[in-house]
């Protein structure tokens, strides 16, 4: 069964005034347990505005929420656990540390979830572990950390909540190749690790094409494509229409399926890209 | 949270749009100034028809002008009640106990109550006309001659424009801010006032720091473009026009309406 579903969710932001925006219109989307999904999109497409509907803290214009099957919105109840079992982790979430320490800063979720101190000490140290900090940051001010840690300390903030659905809304925003790497790796690893759910909105395909089995992308407010990472990739020209970029590999073979050459566009990764090429060359085609 | 408005600019080219906003400033100066000078219905009258003429030039819709006033409804309501029953003398209309309402209560509840409503009009007519830079520039250009004591005129004038400037940006700030803790759980809606108050820490912190960012940042990003204060020219110079002579010319004749009806009537005030 799905953990989480969206049946024909609408948002207009202003809807009482002029200058209406649809920001989702008529998105219906099943996410299963366990299951590492990426969102992409051109900006303006309504990724964060999705998101923000599945923990309840924006209220659908039209159509429901379901998760476990119920609808979030049924009562002020639904809506607050929603916002316990789906963690959501911001654009830019460094901005959100106001605590003392580091640890303290962690522990807020859990201390909101009213949990016991010992049950939060365990969850603060493993959330820390889980994102690379050291014990002595955990006593450190949250302002003297550098911009990376930061990022860290804030995903490890909304982890300690052991949510059953991560939602992280472009984590590795302005971070550096190397930064983007280690986000990314602690963020699959937690996944392997708990088998919680992951969501993941991304600008950058070749993170989702490496990272995620499943893709949701949304053009101009609607959900467009949704499916396994190979479906969607395989629509690869349709991606680049939409203007959105899809990863090297893939443009490769569009432009080889374009020049006659017999293969699949579906590639998206370089391991891929070399078995296909492997092939074709085995098969003497070129 | 989007929807706060500061200022409450309508865009528009009606004769109030285009006047000088020096002029529209000193005009609402005027007009406050001879709204305490009325002392009787007649010079009020007179008050009421110049707001309704600059109504006209400004081509405000007069529901949105009737909008402004809803915030006030308590204060008219709770003046013209003390009015009523606190001014004494005149002919007794009512009485009940210790209760007392006369006529020149009455009429002072009424007077209070157009007084108040006029000043309200006419200062949101100047905000509804004027954008926020130009009211600044205009206020700038007005308190100018206080450079005489060392007054530093132009850093207000720039503290005004940026605070305006930056009132949408801390509203989006403070929505994400809220956002964010409320997804880590924070409880903002329920407990009593001291446990509101505390909620208000994990939003608060957050703010004045990106606050103080933000204000390096683009006090950096001034200096990097030489910015000096003083002795800056304008994109915009302001003119006066036939427009502005013609307000003069309304607003000399208006201070002159209400003295002379001041005058010729009774006093009520
Ligand atoms: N609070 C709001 N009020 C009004 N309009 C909004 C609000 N939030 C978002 N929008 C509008 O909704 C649309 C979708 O915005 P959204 O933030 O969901 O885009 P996004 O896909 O997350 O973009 P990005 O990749 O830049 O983060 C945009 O057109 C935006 O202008
Ligand atoms: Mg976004």
């Amino acid at each position: 069964m799905a953990v989480l579903e969206t049946v024909n969710l609408t948002h207009l932001f202003g809807e009482k005034t002029m200058n209406r925006v649809s920001a989702i219109s008529d998105v219906s989307v099943k996410i299963e347990s366990g299951e590492f999904l990426g969102i992409i999109g051109h900006t303006g497409s309504g990724k964060s505005t999705l998101i923000q509907h599945f923990n309840g803290l924006l209220k659908p214009t039209s159509g429901k929420v379901l998760l476990d099957g119920k609808d979030i919105n049924e009562s002020k109840q639904t809506a607050l656990s929603a916002r316990f079992k789906v963690g959501l982790c911001f654009q830019y979430p460094e901005y959100q540390l106001f605590e003392e320490t580091v640890y303290k800063d962690i522990a807020f979720g859990p201390t909101n979830m009213k949990l016991g101190k010992e049950e939060i000490d365990r969850r603060v140290r493993r959330a820390a572990e889980f994102v690379g900090l050291k014990k002595e940051h955990l006593e450190k001010s949250p302002f003297d950390l550098s911009g990376g840690e930061k990022r860290r300390a804030a995903i490890a903030g909304v982890m300690a909540m052991e949510p059953e659905i991560l939602v992280l809304d472009e984590p590795t925003a302005g971070l550096d190749p190397v930064g983007r790497e280690t986000v990314l790796n602690l963020i699959s690893d937690y996944r392997k690790e708990t088998g919680s759910t992951v969501i993941l909105v991304s600008h950058s395909m070749d993170d989702v094409a490496r990272f995620a089995k499943k893709a949701l992308v949304m053009n101009k407010s609607k959900a467009v494509l949704f499916g396994t990472v190979e479906e969607v990739f395989s629509h690869g020209e349709e991606l680049l229409s939409m203007g959105l970029d899809v990863p090297a590999v893939t443009r490769v073979f569009i432009q080889l399926k374009k020049m006659g050459v017999p293969v699949e566009t579906g590639v998206y990764t370089n391991e891929q890209g070399k078995d296909a090429f492997l092939q074709l060359l085995r098969k003497g085609d070129c | 949270m989007r929807d706060i408005t500061i200022g409450q600019y309508l865009s528009g080219n009606s004769f109030m749009h285009r006047m000088d906003a020096r002029v529209k400033v000193l005009l609402t100066v005027v007009f406050v100034v001879s709204v305490f000078l009325c002392k009787n219905f007649w010079s009020l009258l007179t008050m009421v028809l110049f707001v309704a003429v600059f109504i006209l030039l400004s081509k405000v819709p007069v529901m949105t002008v009737l909008k402004s006033i809803k915030p006030l409804a308590f204060i008219l309501l709770f003046t013209a009640i003390l009015n009523i029953f606190y001014v004494s003398g005149g002919n007794v209309l009512f009485e009940w106990k210790f209760i007392k309402i006369t006529d020149k209560g009455l009429y002072t509840a009424v007077f209070m109550a157009i007084r108040i409503l006029c000043l309200v009009t006419f200062s949101s007519l100047l905000t509804y006309t004027t954008t926020p830079t130009a009211l600044t520039d205009a206020i700038e250009k007005l308190l100018s001659p206080l450079k005489i004591f060392k007054i530093q005129v132009h850093s207000l004038a720039m503290m005004m424009t940026l605070a305006l400037r930056f009132i949408p940006t801390l509203i989006e700030e403070i929505d994400r801010i809220m956002n964010a803790q409320k997804a880590r759980g924070a409880d903002l809606e329920t407990g009593g006032f001291i446990k509101r108050a505390k909620a208000l820490i994990p939003i608060l912190i957050p703010l004045f720091v990106s606050s103080f960012r933000r204000a390096y940042d683009l006090a950096f990003a001034m200096e990097c473009r030489c910015y000096t204060g003083e002795g800056r020219t304008r994109m915009k110079q302001m003119k006066c026009g036939p427009r502005d002579a013609v307000a003069s010319v309304l607003a000399a004749i208006l201070i002159a309406a209400v003295i002379l009806l001041n005058h010729f009537f009774e006093k009520l005030i």
